[in-house]
């Protein structure tokens, strides 16, 4: 009875072990997997990594010559996320503010399960939101030729990477100490002394990582942004263009492209490069998180 | 105690595995599945074949989905489905494919006929187009880019010719393609549409954009464009006579593929397809039946070329 006892006690302590390793196992295995995909494409002599860079030709069925160029939708994916940051990084800082240090704790509760709640719609609802109203609203109340476009999807982003950006940001307000708060107002501080030269500062790290991983959340986003912003090949020049993102390209076009072709394997390459990216982004976010927690 | 109330909760897992599989029987078995994907063209079509089949052959269940004539093709060669709807003939290297990857012929069926329609905002006054007008307008390098280009003004000041296109996996797409611009390039810039539905509804919402989509997407909020072949011809709109009688430029047969000589269960159903019930359904869904009567010929031209 007792070595039974040892025994199960083992071998659940091996089941933790395996489920705290699986995620970093999934992470490894899939990154593998997309670049084994994408790896015959350095023997292939109809691939350029230099077009495939800074070519904003993308032809991948033509009939007469093919070409790989991601260069429009590497531009589309930066300017939709960015452009979505600079709406909701103020948004969601002010929001996380007032809920952190301003708002009385009864409303704070239920204003922050709103928040959270903005998170839990899923992606193509927002999309088909971005498809059926607010694109029609931008048709009618600017000059814009088309509603889905780059503003119409960095609006819908915005508001998806809103709920990270303010529960993160919040968590980092509270995190800073009581004391600093009681010193500045014992200097005679106000409330708004108080938060900007206080606890912006002390907090600073935390702010940054809650933004970036609202980034990441923005950059990594398909479904939304493939409904909204008209998925159309093209550098943008204003904020009323179309554009297409790296992911709602590998989205529509995966489907179709039969296994080991070029455009499969160039599909899996554009893969890479946003595992790359998303991957660059959450670790500074990361290592920003644990500089703030080492002293 | 707790030796006791371990086999319970198993007990209870269990009850509950068993009634989450008796559940997927509730509404009667069907003894076998079909499977059919493709052209996104052809969908609603399939769907109504699929629903009036299943209502008469309680033994059959026909599952159907979209996402392209290319897409259906390639799951063909997997063998994932049983039926490709393709809006567009196979290409030879899909043909040279499908023998290398399962030693089997691909045989076509022709189940319908459909006019490519072209569609403008309701408000653009134009109702005309020629075929060279509308590969200068999609194709790379093309020289109409603005509604003033063609001699019309459109309301709110828009002049820019907004281009609605299709994925590349659309059949529509690539008979386009190969029909309006020879085969050409399409200029990067348009918007990609998924759907046919889509391209329509994107039409509806914007003024000044330009789209093409089977004629049986048509609806109130879009206007439909006559088609001249060449300029001093008549122009012609996507009607089921004139798509009959050879004058609507940019017709093409709905085709659907199987692999090598279709199965009992399949063939029943692509049998029935063409029978009189099956052809009901391609004129109801707004397409063209392969045979309307026997006085009138079936367009074979626009199937083959």
């Amino acid at each position: 009875m007792r070595r039974w006892h040892q025994l199960s006690e083992v071998a659940i302590e091996a089941l933790i072990r395996l489920c705290g390793f699986s995620a970093t196992i999934f992470v490894l295995g899939i990154f593998v997997f997309v670049c084994r995909e994408a790896w015959p494409l350095w023997h292939n002599d109809a691939f350029h990594l230099s077009e495939f860079l800074f070519s904003i030709q993308w032809y991948p069925t033509s009939a007469v010559s093919k070409h790989y160029g991601v260069l429009a939708m590497i531009a589309g994916t930066f300017s939709v996320t960015l452009l979505a940051m600079t709406m909701a990084v103020p948004l969601g800082l002010g929001a996380a503010i007032y809920l952190g240090e301003f708002c009385p704790s009864r409303p704070r509760e239920i204003l922050k399960v709103l928040v959270e709640m903005l998170a839990a719609i899923p992606s193509v609802v927002w999309g088909f939101a971005g498809l059926t109203i607010t694109s029609r609203l931008i048709v009618r109340y600017t000059s814009a030729d088309v509603g889905v476009n780059l503003l119409n999807g960095a609006l819908l982003l915005a508001l998806m990477s809103l709920p990270i950006i303010v529960s993160l940001a919040e968590d980092a307000l509270r995190a800073v100490p009581d004391e600093y708060r009681e010193a500045a107002l014992a200097l005679g501080a106000t409330r708004w002394q108080l938060t900007w030269r206080v606890l912006l500062p002390a907090a600073r790290h935390g702010l940054v990582a809650a933004v970036l991983l609202g980034f990441g959340r923005a950059i990594g986003e398909t479904m939304a942004v493939l409904m909204a912003t008209g998925h159309a090949i093209h550098l943008p020049t204003s904020v009323f263009d179309p554009v297409r993102t790296l992911t709602a390209n590998i989205a529509a076009e995966l489907g179709e492209a039969p296994a080991r072709t070029t455009h499969y394997q160039v599909l899996f390459l554009t893969g890479v490069l946003l595992f790359l990216v998303t991957f660059a982004v959450n670790l500074t976010a990361g290592l920003i998180i644990r500089r703030e927690r080492r002293p | 105690m707790e030796q006791v109330a371990i086999p319970r909760r198993k007990c209870f897992v269990l009850l509950l595995l068993v009634g989450l599989t008796a559940c997927g029987h509730r509404n009667g078995p069907r003894a076998q599945t079909l499977r059919v994907r493709g052209s996104d063209t052809m969908l609603i079509l399939a769907q109504a074949w699929a629903e009036a089949y299943g209502q008469m052959n309680r033994r059959v269940a026909v599952e159907v989905s979209g996402g392209g004539s290319g897409q259906g093709i390639a799951a063909l060669l997997e063998g994932a489905i049983d039926i490709a709807n393709c809006s567009r003939n196979l290409k030879p290297e899909e043909a040279a494919a499908a023998q290398a990857h399962t030693g089997k012929v691909p045989q076509e069926v022709i189940v319908g006929y459909d006019a490519l329609a072209v569609f403008v905002h309701r408000d653009n006054p134009l109702e005309e187009i020629s075929i060279a007008q509308l590969a200068e307008i999609y194709r790379v390098g093309g020289r109409l880019s603005r509604w003033s280009d063609l001699g019309v003004r459109i309301p709110a000041g828009r002049n820019r010719i907004v281009v609605v296109n299709r994925q590349s996996s659309s059949g529509t797409y690539e008979f386009f393609r190969e029909h309006v611009l020879a085969n050409r390039d399409f200029a990067l810039g348009s918007l990609d549409m998924n759907g046919s539905k889509e391209v329509v509804d994107l039409i509806a919402s914007t003024p000044g954009a330009i789209g093409y989509s089977g004629m049986a997407f048509a609806t109130p909020v879009v206007k439909m464009l006559r088609v001249r072949r060449k300029s001093g011809d008549p122009a012609f709109a996507p009607t089921l006579a004139n798509v009959l009688a050879h004058h609507y430029p940019i017709s093409r047969s709905l085709l659907i593929y199987t692999l090598g000589e279709p199965r009992a269960m399949v063939g029943e159903y692509i049998h029935w397809l063409q029978s009189p019930t099956g052809q009901q359904i391609v004129a109801d869904s707004g397409y063209v039946p392969v045979c309307s009567g026997k006085d009138l010929a079936p367009p074979c031209g626009a199937g083959t070329n």
